[in-house]
């Protein structure tokens, strides 16, 4: 017993020496743990950060500020056409003086001085309330018509000092406010902040991203499933998957220099249209989709494999039947990365045009447009007060347009999702 | 892998009692002088071996001896792994399945396989089984489908553990269940020879008892060989076994004589533990 407890008898596990450094690892331990929890707070206020500044400043692109003018049709006598479009019958109101009415109503009740201030294009509004309800002709009745870019610049403090005093009087007489707009969301762009909508921004992506993945998302799954299944391991697939690799990593400017150079080249009529838009975003979201493909046909246990194969099942039949199935939730998380860059994506649609000026929404692949990013980009440009607003308005949409692209995959991956 | 202490003893006198239906049929497969090759390195060195039908072939041998690379090369599941390379003949009923008149394809559904590990596929039950009857064209209509089903979750004892529950995936059986679930698989395309590779190895005792009877049925129906570590098991389960070792058939014939009185002296040393 004696010969135990002497401190030379001490088994290896229970010296000072090893207790001080388990005392050391624990810390360690802690010290990684802070670490961790500190990096996520610092991502998660950088998130809060960005989403509140974006809220707060994107809720005001949602509003323009409007003039109440009632406007008395008894004593007018404008006649429609049910069986018109709508498009037609408000030129057919245009064509009837609609727009002098208009302008006449809101000098009676704002005065020379705020009538002059109503927006250029606020009879439209008028219109299309006519044309939607025939009924809002019989009497006279309230409209909010969008003010002028200056009186809305004056009405949120800035622009022209001379128009302040009278923003803020016709302010309190309940005669201009800030009002939601959910025109904003109908409209495509225009000179005017007032007039201007993100509608044939997001048309214009939606567009884009359908070619896009129409495009990308065969070629890729193929070249993947290819590559992993088929294709003999030897010098030419590892220079092919080394070029893949390589080309995921390619700056996106370059490939809207290809896009210039190769698909507007072939197609010189279709410059600014999605179709050459998302061919080009397709070429440099095919890699991400190559290489991600890959990583989940891999994942597929080879046993899995095995077993169709002794059962008789061909190749082909192996490969979708058993290993595409597997490998497709893996392949849409891939997918769904590349989409979201590319829906981001400004660089090579510049080069290839989608940054002009469309006022209407692109009825079709081959029709001019832009894409939300670059709406951003044009707006942002812009020295006006009203942009700013729309801007961050812009912004919000082009988040929640990738929130619902992401919500998608992950609905569609947890319908795929099986384990083995 | 000592099971039930009963059984060890009187193993072999159980297989030895079996009636033996001698060279009286033609082999139901045949390998003459096979080898096979990963590339540089030689893993099977001219092996001559019978397989026939209404019997059990067991390969025994120590780890790394070959008897799976050349349970593989009879169905050549070998195929799929680009070094190998395989030299001899290897006969299904007198056809070598290396000739053009031999596609793989169907020379896999002649010639089934189950695996060390359970290996069902991430789908239903049902779906495990009319997997293969569908790609190959067995059968016509819903009825005759789950026809097949039926008779191969029956034949592989399943039946009545999964007749309730035929939705449910696969892989939520348990081990013993999936084993026996890939046995069904195997069976339901009809094949004429069945290669076992270790079935039980990643089975309890009573999952292995239970692959064991199967077994014992299915033999009066296909070839089955069976690559197992557990001499009680080989011993057990069949009439003829081959000991391996090195890439070289030691000593093959009848399991009573192989385990009772063997020829050569590396036999005796694998079966009574010496090393292996």
């Amino acid at each position: 017993m004696s010969e135990r407890s002497t401190p030379a008898k001490l088994a290896p596990t229970r010296t000072p020496a090893f207790e001080a450094r388990l005392k050391k690892r624990y810390a360690a331990e802690m010290r990684f743990k802070y670490a961790g929890m500190s990096a996520v707070l610092v991502s998660v206020a950088v998130l809060l950060f960005l989403l509140v500044s974006m809220a707060t400043d994107g809720i005001a692109g949602f509003q323009r500020a409007e003039l109440r003018v009632p406007v008395d049709f008894s004593a007018t006598s404008l006649s429609i056409n049910p069986s018109l479009a709508e498009n037609a019958q408000i030129r057919s109101l245009e064509g009837q003086g609609l727009p002098d009415i208009v302008a006449f109503a809101a000098q009676q009740a704002l005065g020379e001085e705020a009538a002059n201030e109503l927006n250029s294009e606020a009879w439209r509004t008028v219109a299309s309330a006519i044309a939607a309800d025939p009924a809002v002709m019989s009497g006279k009745r309230d409209f909010w018509l969008p003010a002028s870019e200056d009186l809305a610049s004056a009405l949120s403090g800035d622009g022209k000092a001379a128009l302040q005093p009278l923003a803020q009087q016709l302010a309190a007489n309940g005669k201009l406010d800030e009002r939601f707009d959910p025109g904003f969301m109908l409209r495509s762009d225009a000179t005017d902040p007032q007039l201007a909508g993100i509608w044939g921004a997001l048309k214009g992506s939606i567009l884009t991203m359908v070619v896009t993945l129409a495009l990308a998302f065969p070629i890729g799954v193929l070249a993947a499933l290819y590559l992993e299944e088929y294709a003999p391991k030897n010098r030419w697939t590892e220079i092919i998957e080394v070029s893949i690799n390589n080309l995921a990593a390619v700056p996106s400017i370059i490939f809207g220099l290809l896009g210039l150079a190769v698909f507007l080249t072939l197609f010189p009529n279709f410059r600014s249209a999605p179709i050459i838009g998302g061919m080009t975003l397709a070429l440099m979201t095919m890699p991400v989709i190559v290489i991600s493909g890959r990583n989940a046909i891999k994942a597929v246990p080879p046993s899995i494999r095995d077993g169709a194969l002794a059962i008789g099942a061909s190749r082909i039949q192996v490969v979708f039947d058993h290993v595409l199935p597997l490998a497709l939730p893996g392949i849409l998380t891939g997918t769904i990365i590349g989409m979201a860059r590319a829906l981001g994506e400004t660089a090579p649609l510049l080069l290839i045009g989608m940054r002009a000026f469309v006022s209407t929404p692109p009825g079709g692949f081959t029709d001019n447009a832009t894409v939300l990013p670059m709406q951003i980009f044009l707006w942002s440009d812009e020295i006006d007060r009203g942009f700013v607003e729309r801007t961050s308005a812009a912004i919000i949409v082009l988040l929640a347009f990738l929130l619902l692209m992401n919500g998608l995959a992950i609905y569609l991956r947890n319908r795929f999702e099986k384990r083995w | 892998m000592l099971d039930n202490p009963q059984d060890t003893a009187p193993a072999f006198a159980g297989a030895a009692a079996e009636p033996q239906p001698e060279e009286a049929s033609a082999p139901k497969m045949s390998a003459r002088d096979v080898c096979v090759y990963y590339g540089d390195k030689q893993a099977i060195d001219h092996v001559s071996i019978d397989v026939h039908t209404e019997h059990v072939t067991a390969f025994i041998g120590p780890s790394g001896c070959g008897k799976s690379t050349f349970l593989r090369s009879m169905n050549r599941m070998n195929d799929t792994i680009p070094s190998a390379r395989v030299t001899g003949t290897i006969e299904l009923d007198g056809e070598d399945i290396h000739s053009s008149g031999m596609d793989v394809v169907q020379l896999r559904a002649r010639v089934g396989m189950v695996f060390q590990k359970p290996n069902p596929f991430p789908k239903s039950i049902f779906d495990n089984i009319a997997y293969g009857p569908r790609i190959h064209g067995l059968a016509e209509s819903k009825g005759e489908i789950e026809a097949i089903v039926e008779k191969s979750l029956r034949r592989a004892g399943l039946w009545d553990e999964v007749k309730d529950r035929l939705a449910d995936s696969g892989t939520a059986l348990s081990g013993g269940q999936q084993q026996r679930l890939c046995i069904a698989r195997a069976i339901a395309v009809d094949p004429e020879v069945i290669l076992m590779d270790e079935p039980c190895s990643a089975l309890d005792p009573i999952a292995t008892a239970k692959i064991e009877e199967l077994i014992d049925e299915l033999k009066g129906r296909y070839a089955i060989v069976i690559v197992t570590h557990s001499m009680q098991q080989a011993a057990r389960v069949s009439q003829r076994t081959a000991f391996f070792h090195l890439g070289k058939v030691v000593e093959y014939g009848h399991t009573s004589d192989i385990f009772t009185n063997p020829r050569e002296v590396r036999t005796k040393d694998y079966i009574t533990g010496r090393y292996g």
